[in-house]
């Protein structure tokens, strides 16, 4: 075991695979010689050399076209978008080729492939550094989409997302980089370095795709999060006093929904927090499933806790971000609806 | 309204809308379009530099003459079984094409399209190839497959979507899968592939392979982004790659105006790349051949990829679903200078004393006897639309590798639609 922050287990997960795997190859801006924008792919090049970790072109389109190209050729390719606001001049390879090659080839292709995404805000990046897409992909079929929020399950289900069959979209929280962020820009950052979730197996292990996580346990509500808000969720829990089951979704597609009903089921109150827009986001779907499967067991109206329908703005960052204050009104609302 | 200023004396801006040269009723007359002699510009070396060769870019490559004969430098000199073996597959994809035609109007399937008068183009340009190399077609290029000698039967039964169609009924007809063939999965979305070819053929140089991948694109496509990452990508990492670009004047009613015919070559959207650039016509197939031969080799020596432009005609429909009447002179065809790619080589086969019209008659009877016979052993399997179709559950099958619960909550549904449809 070593202590890693979530670029460094990333990266050990690429090097693990890489070394396992002669077929697996890294492309991307930047990604080369000066391993990356985030330092996520540092030392790959020199270790592996060029031809397997190289850089790229300024164009999406592109790099995810020849990801899938080199993916019917046999080989394993993990290509980085630098951010994912920049993912949509590639959104047509994605959606119409590596989504569908298997089906429309009646197995005759198969496109194994992972394109790694940096996304979220929190960082300052205006509308352009600080995008949630993960609803464009989460509606597609044939692609899967994971979204880790620690360095743990970062480096375990990118193994299992390198070594699947299917194309998978894998979102990388850049809040949560280095450290977990639990929703208050104005406190001190936090590293993984005391977070027992930045313990990390140096070897090969895998976090399977589609398997949620319970964070905590607690018979008053569920509240379903990925990503930095699940960090964001847990604080807001604490402060208020409130025993959840905390969900951690990881994979969005295949959803774990096992888990999650479970879960309602014995709550009876569920909270869904997302960073992303909210309309038509990823929360609509939970909780259009909650409402399906577990509508005699819910004694209050879902809450949903989003960020807004507007581009993602600079200097207003911290108010368009789903912080302590709108989760905590949410959750109180859920708390002490009459059932 | 303009935000023109009062009182400027600059000229009035105008906007230009390209318009071909010929409309419906009018009289065709191509004096216009110059055709070179075969050798006017001699064949280079394999291994030029391509800021050497960049006139072939703006020319055109031509073997057959009007006398039938070929000449010239980038006379493949092919021997007559080859060159009546390339006559053959041609007649047989033309044969296939009328009878596949007639099937959609007789309401058998949805949709096709035919290859008429571009047989010459993926037929010699997979002979040229070798048959491990891997190409990534676009719609009308299903001479990869004849060449390749993929069966008839398969082929129709994809077209008829029927119980033993390979891909299952779920692609528009003549959008083949054949990896076994060499043939990638054809898309329908335009150009798509041309990163992905280059993208495999990156793979292929980074094992230490000895295959090459080549790609076709129709001049209306070449407008799309991925046209021009691919030339990017290939360029940038030397892959051994063929880029094609079918030219044959249309894309669907518009024509090739606009897609920037009006100033320049398609050949010569290579030469800002740094790619040597060969433009040959289309419709002679030994020089379809020797370009494509050419640009092959020079792959596989390491030395990058070539972006041949294929000037031909579309002589009918876009597909089944178009009418060019209503956009374009009839006389076009008859009139087009390069003439008929199988009327040309069975002319050159003639001349050389290797044919005759009687086994031309001959063979024509023959491939259309090849075509029925394979439509009706298709057809036991079945048609669109009328029973004999895959089983609802395949639709659900191949979305992943292994079928999460969502989808298999929804074949469910989709089954007990069916026994309520069709109950038993």
């Amino acid at each position: 075991m070593a202590r890693m922050s979530m670029i460094q287990a990333i990266n050990s997960a690429l090097d693990v695979m890489m070394d396992r795997d002669p077929d697996v190859v890294i492309l991307g801006e930047d990604v080369g010689y000066f391993g990356g924008v985030f330092r996520v792919t540092a030392g790959l090049q020199a270790k592996y050399g060029k031809e397997r970790c190289f850089d790229t072109p300024i164009t999406e389109c592109g790099i995810i076209g020849a990801a899938i190209g080199m993916a019917a050729y046999g080989l394993r390719p993990v290509p980085e978008i630098q951010f994912a606001d920049y993912v949509y001049p590639g959104l047509d390879q994605i959606v119409s080729e590596a989504a569908r090659l298997r089906h429309r080839s009646a197995g005759d292709f198969q496109c194994p492939l992972v394109i790694r995404i940096p996304f979220g805000g929190g960082i300052f990046g205006g509308q352009t550094h600080s995008q949630s897409p993960e609803a464009l992909f989460t509606h597609v079929a044939g692609i899967k989409t994971v979204v880790p929020s620690n360095p743990r399950d970062a480096k375990g289900l990118l193994i299992s997302a390198i070594e699947d069959n299917d194309p998978v979209i894998f979102f990388e929280p850049k809040r949560c980089y280095n450290g977990p962020f639990d929703g208050y820009y104005d406190r001190p950052a936090k590293t993984w370095a005391d977070h027992p979730d930045g313990d990390v197996d140096e070897g090969h292990f895998q976090i399977p795709l589609g398997k949620a996580r319970l964070v905590t346990e607690g018979s008053e509500m569920t509240v379903l999060a990925y990503g930095t808000m699940v960090h964001v969720a847990q604080q807001v829990l604490t402060e208020h006093g409130i025993e959840a089951d905390l969900i951690d979704l990881r994979t969005l597609v295949p959803l774990d929904i096992e888990t999650i009903e479970k879960s309602v089921k014995k709550t009876g109150r569920c909270a869904i927090v997302h960073e992303a827009t909210r309309t038509s986001g990823f929360g609509a779907e939970l909780a259009a499933l909650v409402q399906e499967r577990c509508f005699y067991h819910l004694e209050a109206p879902i809450e949903r806790v989003t960020g807004f329908d507007t581009p993602y703005p600079h200097s207003l960052e911290w108010s368009y971000f789903p912080g302590p204050i709108r989760i905590g009104e949410a959750l109180e609302r859920l708390a002490g609806a009459e059932a | 309204m303009t935000g023109k200023q009062p009182g400027s004396n600059r000229p009035k801006l105008s906007l230009h809308v390209p318009e071909p040269p010929f409309r419906p009723g009018d009289e065709v007359d191509y004096s216009w379009l110059e055709v070179p002699e075969p050798d006017a510009i001699p064949r280079p070396d394999e291994n030029a530099d391509p800021a050497s060769i960049r006139d072939l870019a703006y020319g055109l490559i031509r073997v057959l003459d009007f006398e039938d004969r070929a000449v010239g430098s980038w006379n493949p000199n092919l021997d007559p079984d080859t060159l009546l073996a390339m006559l053959r597959k041609m007649a047989l994809l033309r044969a296939f094409d009328e009878r596949m035609h007639r099937q959609q109007r007789q309401g058998k399937t949805s949709f096709y399209v035919k290859s008429t008068g571009e047989e010459a183009i993926a037929i010699a340009q997979t002979f040229a190839l070798d048959r491990a190399d891997m190409c990534f077609p676009s719609y009308r290029q299903p001479g990869i497959l004849f060449a390749r000698d993929y069966p008839m039967v398969e082929m129709i039964n994809q077209i008829f979507s029927n119980a033993a169609d390979p891909l299952k009924g779920r692609q528009l007809p003549i959008m083949y899968s054949a990896k076994d063939y060499g043939f990638f999965s054809i898309s329908g979305n335009l150009a798509t592939q041309y990163p992905q070819a280059v993208g495999w053929a990156m793979a292929s140089a980074s094992k230490g392979d000895d295959r090459i991948a080549a790609v076709w694109c129709g001049e209306g496509s070449t407008s799309e982004g991925d046209f021009h990452n691919g030339l990017t990508f290939g360029a940038v990492y030397n892959a051994p790659c063929v880029f094609n670009v079918v030219n044959n004047q249309y894309a669907i009613s518009s024509y090739s105006g606009f897609a920037g015919s009006e100033r320049t070559t398609f050949a010569a959207r290579g030469i800002g790349y740094g790619i040597p650039a060969l433009r040959v016509d289309g419709n002679d197939a030994p020089a379809v051949f020797s370009a494509t031969r050419w640009a092959a080799d020079r792959a596989r020596a390491n030395l990058g990829p070539t972006l041949i432009e294929l000037f031909t005609y579309r002589a009918d429909a876009h597909s089944t679903s178009d009418d060019p009447a209503a956009y374009r002179s009839a006389q076009e065809r008859s009139e087009w200078p390069l003439g008929d790619p199988i009327t040309r080589l069975k002319r050159h086969c003639i001349a050389l004393g290797v044919w005759d019209m009687e086994r031309q008659a001959a063979m024509d009877l023959e491939v259309a006897e090849e075509v029925l016979a394979a439509q009706k052993e298709a057809e036991k399997n079945g048609i669109l639309g009328h029973g004999l179709h895959q089983p609802d559950v395949t639709m659900f099958q191949d979305v992943y590798e292994h079928m999460p619960w969502h989808l298999r909550e929804q074949s469910e549904q989709a089954a007990r639609e069916r026994a309520h449809k069709w109950p038993e």
